[in-house]
């Protein structure tokens, strides 16, 4: 079994035809896992005895397709670590919703992929366990922080995988490792099960080499959830339904601001060549300005870490999670378990969130950066009044070296600059591949107004279509 | 040199919910440790919590029975600190924008009334509990973490200790009659903390506040701020400083304890919760809210005494508890006599409740079978010694009384053609006391009524005999 000549499609007609089982199908990517992964390190955990449903391939399109998971969603049972040493020995009493949407679906929930730890980073440099390397390129990064989901999928040891996006990290990664990534709008997927970064910003996403496959998994994990109080109660349309279309009068937004220097040539260019395709295809270029992109990743960087400087206190190493044994009495437990449990990125983000929101700075800092959101959703607003999406380069550079980056985090931060805003503003954004640049993944970005997803699905899949780069094979792989 | 005392209050209540504010546990007291607490109350990681609508509509009864101003979209936000009774290191509550500001209370004192300003309410989850144990382990118990809690902070208007206790009474009874909260201090459904500064008279701006916590009855209050009062001017006065501090107040020899000095205020890095959405009240709520707000312990006060004539004091023995005066409302209105509903809750159910050490809830005597038993007291169909049998019965296992007095034959005899007959041979056969009668002896009716009542095995109804009797015995 190869996924990468396959898709959920071609999957669900082997096995509604029965040329292969479920059970069939599980061992083959067990045995794939285990072939490639040693050089991708995609997987923290890989589940042997991952169960099989008995919902038929006829009634599912996800019956028997196994799915990899980010590691900061939580799975019944099955280990859940974000990555981080204060949860490397963590096993969940309960499902993330979207794991349970999954599983009703019957798909299989293969294993656990790494991350940058809580999800905080660009490059899954920051993770407790492994570095995971792209495939494309091994010394190269996959991405981050759902660089294992991303990888994994390149590097066809699943079909689909689901991730988290915070400030790109669904988006970049697939942008990365040239397969598609969809961050949905804020409130289209429960987070219930998410292990909480930055809670007004955190989405669930999806990664797949093909458009339509993101399609069918976010058929799947959309929608109203009790669980969560930020969904939102609208219907979840059927995603594929905007597929095989053509763009003709869909109305693109370029903003000049995501074309400067501060992005690549190679990158520019790749995508600005997709832009042409679009055009030629009928449709309508207008060039825009969202002025407020300049202040997104301080806005960003203090938002999100101040969130994050709260969230992160219930790793006290009281009630589970890692717990020092050095600790003598309780100001020990906490000041040690903490220490040696969270890795230097999010103490970085945990010292400068709690600085953030601290008496003295709150006016400054927090208060400061929601009145700059608030100016940078009005941003957005005024674009989709005349446009439909709005599309740019996902990433300003390609996969950097392993190593590259990691000791310079305002140099990482800055790299965010093109993926943070779909997260400020809450609207749908997603990666698709727009070619290569000296031999690595180019990825474009589409986003879309507040739950117009199918606008997102129906561009992507068009350049999916005209460009076919799921057909390139990622060099790394080739001994 | 005169002082003058400036005392606050933090009252928290617990809101009388089902289940907890942001999870679906039950809220119970004295459940088995750790029983009623789930992943949401344990802080585990990818939860989050959802707000329990019912604790809004409690809170908006006492926003509305203290004339407070509704915050009509209200939002939550995080304090953040780290205990082992806080899973989530972080506490749930409303900083920024409270349920309600602006009400106020009235009190009286000696005869005088005043308004005292309610500064601000705010509903917040509580905290879990932390027991030390005689092995060196310390517990976590975290069936109360998530119980919902509305907070009261008064505006500095209070002036005594006396002052303090009336707000206390009048809160509690307020809050009470709303319903929405049980209000009792021994199971921390009502939890006070003071304040207390003094100022030389004449000085505009206030003193340095001390601070108590958690005292266990109205009356500790009374007695900690008075204590304080006097220990603050002494300091004062022999050119001492008072110190931002919290004291303890010690039960045994009635003095406040310092337990610690503040050093700077704690900065608990208060900013919106983010898993929660923004909730804007709609004023077709708060109106209908208002409409089936329960009557105050003041209306019902007024309505006892003015229209159904009740004595003052019988009026507040059964507006003691809401439980007592909504039992008193319900048996009026199936039909009971006021003064009579009165007479029997007061003495005999009371009387019961204290023997038996029990609550009137926990009873079986509702009700209708109260106001039925009363009707036939009334109607003279029992006597009121059988009623005390009635009573007995009804109270203990539920038994109706009209089918109680039925089955037992236990209905009055009041028929004169029927006790005619009796009483007249009782006087044939005692010439004795027709004697003593004629010589102005009136104890001889009472021997005589008693013959009857053997006779009748207590059921003659006294009043048509004693008629008969006085009849009988002149006519002789």
């Amino acid at each position: 079994m190869d996924y990468l000549k396959e898709t959920i499609d071609s999957l669900n007609e082997k096995l509604t035809k029965g040329e292969i089982t479920p059970e069939q199908l599980r061992d083959e990517t067990l045995a794939k896992i285990k072939e490639i992964d040693p050089k991708i390190k995609a997987f923290i955990t890989v589940d042997d005895a991952a169960k099989v449903s008995s919902v038929s391939p006829k009634e599912s399109k996800l019956a028997g397709i196994p799915i990899g998971i980010k590691d900061n969603i939580v799975t019944d049972g099955l280990k859940t670590t974000a990555a981080s040493h204060i949860l490397d020995n963590f096993v969940p009493v309960y499902d993330a919703t979207v794991i349970e949407k999954l599983k009703k679906a019957g798909a299989t929930i293969i294993g656990k992929l790494n991350m940058d730890e809580f999800a905080m980073g660009s490059s899954t440099e920051t993770s407790y366990f492994a570095k995971t390397h792209n495939p494309w390129n091994l010394d190269k990064v996959p991405g981050g922080s759902s660089g294992g989901s991303a990888a994994a999928v390149a590097a066809g040891e699943v079909v689909a995988a689901l991730g988290s996006d915070t400030g790109g990290s669904v988006r970049q990664p697939a942008a990365f490792n040239g397969i598609f990534g969809i961050k949905p709008t804020y409130g289209r997927v429960s987070r219930w099960g998410l292990i909480a970064f930055a809670s007004s910003l955190d989405q669930i996403g999806v990664l797949s080499k093909r458009v339509k496959d993101s399609a069918e998994v976010l058929n799947v994990i959309a929608g109203y959830d009790e669980h969560d109080s930020t969904v939102s109660e609208k219907p979840v349309p059927d995603y594929t339904e905007a597929l095989g279309k053509d763009v003709k009068g869909v109305r693109v937004a370029v903003p000049k601001e995501y074309f400067s220097d501060a992005v690549d040539q190679g990158v520019r260019d790749a995508v600005t060549k997709q832009i042409e395709v679009l055009k030629n295809a009928g449709a309508i270029i207008n060039e825009v300005s969202l002025p407020y992109t300049k202040y997104v990743v301080p806005t960003y960087y203090i938002i999100a870490s101040s969130e994050a400087s709260s969230n992160l206190q219930r790793f006290d190493g009281i009630r589970y999670g890692y717990r020092s044994e050095n600790a003598k009495n309780l100001l020990d437990v906490y000041l040690k378990s903490r220490s040696e449990g969270f890795g230097q990125e999010v103490k970085r983000r945990i010292m400068l969130g709690s600085f953030t929101l601290s008496a003295g700075s709150y006016d400054a800092f927090f208060r400061q950066a929601t009145k700059v959101r608030t100016l940078i959703v009005r941003d957005f607003e005024r674009v989709f009044e005349d446009n439909d999406v709005i599309v740019g380069p996902t990433t300003t550079t390609t996969a950097f070296g392993i190593g590259e980056e990691i000791s310079d985090p305002l140099k990482m931060y800055n790299n965010d600059i093109l993926t943070i805003s779909a997260n400020m503003a809450g609207v749908p954004a997603a990666s698709v591949p727009a070619g290569l640049s000296d031999g690595m993944p180019v990825g474009m970005q589409i986003m879309a107004k507040r739950f117009d997803e199918a606008s997102i699905f129906r561009v992507a899949d068009f350049i999916e279509r005209q460009n076919e780069f799921y057909k390139e094979t990622p060099k790394g792989l080739e001994d | 040199m005169n002082f003058k005392s400036t005392i606050g209050f933090e009252v928290h209540f617990e809101l009388k919910t089902k289940s907890k504010i942001f999870s679906p546990s039950p809220v119970t007291y004295g459940a088995e440790p750790n029983s009623e607490a789930n992943v949401i109350d344990w802080g585990y990681p990818g939860v989050l919590p959802t707000v329990n609508k019912e604790v809004y509509r409690l809170g908006l009864m006492v926003a509305l029975a203290t004339h407070s101003e509704i915050s009509m979209r209200t939002h939550f936000d995080r304090k953040n600190y780290y205990y082992p009774d806080s899973p989530k290191a972080y506490q749930i509550t409303q900083f920024f924008e409270p349920l309600a500001r602006n009400g106020y209370v009235e009190i009286e004192v000696n005869g005088k009334k005043k308004r005292i300003g309610i500064h601000e309410m705010h509903i917040e989850e509580d905290a879990g509990k932390n027991t030390h144990g005689t092995n060196g382990f310390s517990y976590v118990d975290l069936n109360r973490q998530g119980v919902p809690l509305l907070e009261v902070v008064s505006e500095p208007d209070i002036e005594t200790p006396e002052e303090g206790y009336a707000y206390l009474e009048k809160l509690r009874k307020i809050v009470q009659f709303t319903g929405a909260s049980d209000v009792k201090m021994e199971e921390g459904s009502m939890r006070v903390d003071t304040n207390i500064s003094i100022r030389p008279a004449g000085q505009k701006e206030l003193g340095t506040k001390v601070e108590m916590k958690n005292l266990n009855s109205f009356e500790h209050v009374r007695l900690s701020l008075a204590y304080e009062q006097k220990r603050q001017e002494q300091v004062l006065l022999s050119g001492g400083r008072i110190q931002v501090s919290t004291r303890r107040f010690d039960e045994a020899t009635g003095k406040t304890v310092l337990e610690r000095v503040k050093e700077g205020a704690a900065d608990y890095r208060y900013f919106p919760e983010p898993d929660i959405a923004p909730y804007h009240i709609q004023q077709k709520w708060v109106d209908e809210i208002k409409e089936q707000l329960p009557k105050s312990a003041e209306e019902r006060f007024n309505q006892y005494t003015n229209e159904f004539g009740i004595t003052e004091y019988d009026a507040n023995v059964l507006l003691a508890t809401k439980e007592t005066s909504d039992f008193f409302d319900q048996t009026v209105a199936a039909g009971a006599d006021p003064q009579m509903a009165a007479n029997w809750l007061n003495t005999q159910v009371n009387g019961y409740l204290n023997d038996q050490r029990v609550e009137l809830a926990d009873v079986k005597l509702t009700p209708a079978n109260l106001a039925e038993m009363i009707k036939l007291i009334k109607d003279g169909t029992i006597s009121s010694k059988i009623a005390k049998k009635v009573f007995a019965e009804t109270i203990a296992n539920g038994t109706s009384p009209k089918e109680f007095v039925e089955k037992h034959g236990l209905v009055q005899l009041s028929d004169e053609s029927v006790l005619g007959p009796m009483v007249k041979e009782i006087v044939d056969n005692n010439p004795q006391s027709v004697e003593d009668f004629k010589n102005g002896k009136d104890r001889a009716i009472g021997f005589l009524v008693g013959q009857i009542m053997k006779q009748t095995k207590g059921q003659a109804n006294p009043v048509v005999v004693n008629k008969l009797l006085k009849a009988e015995l002149q006519s002789r």
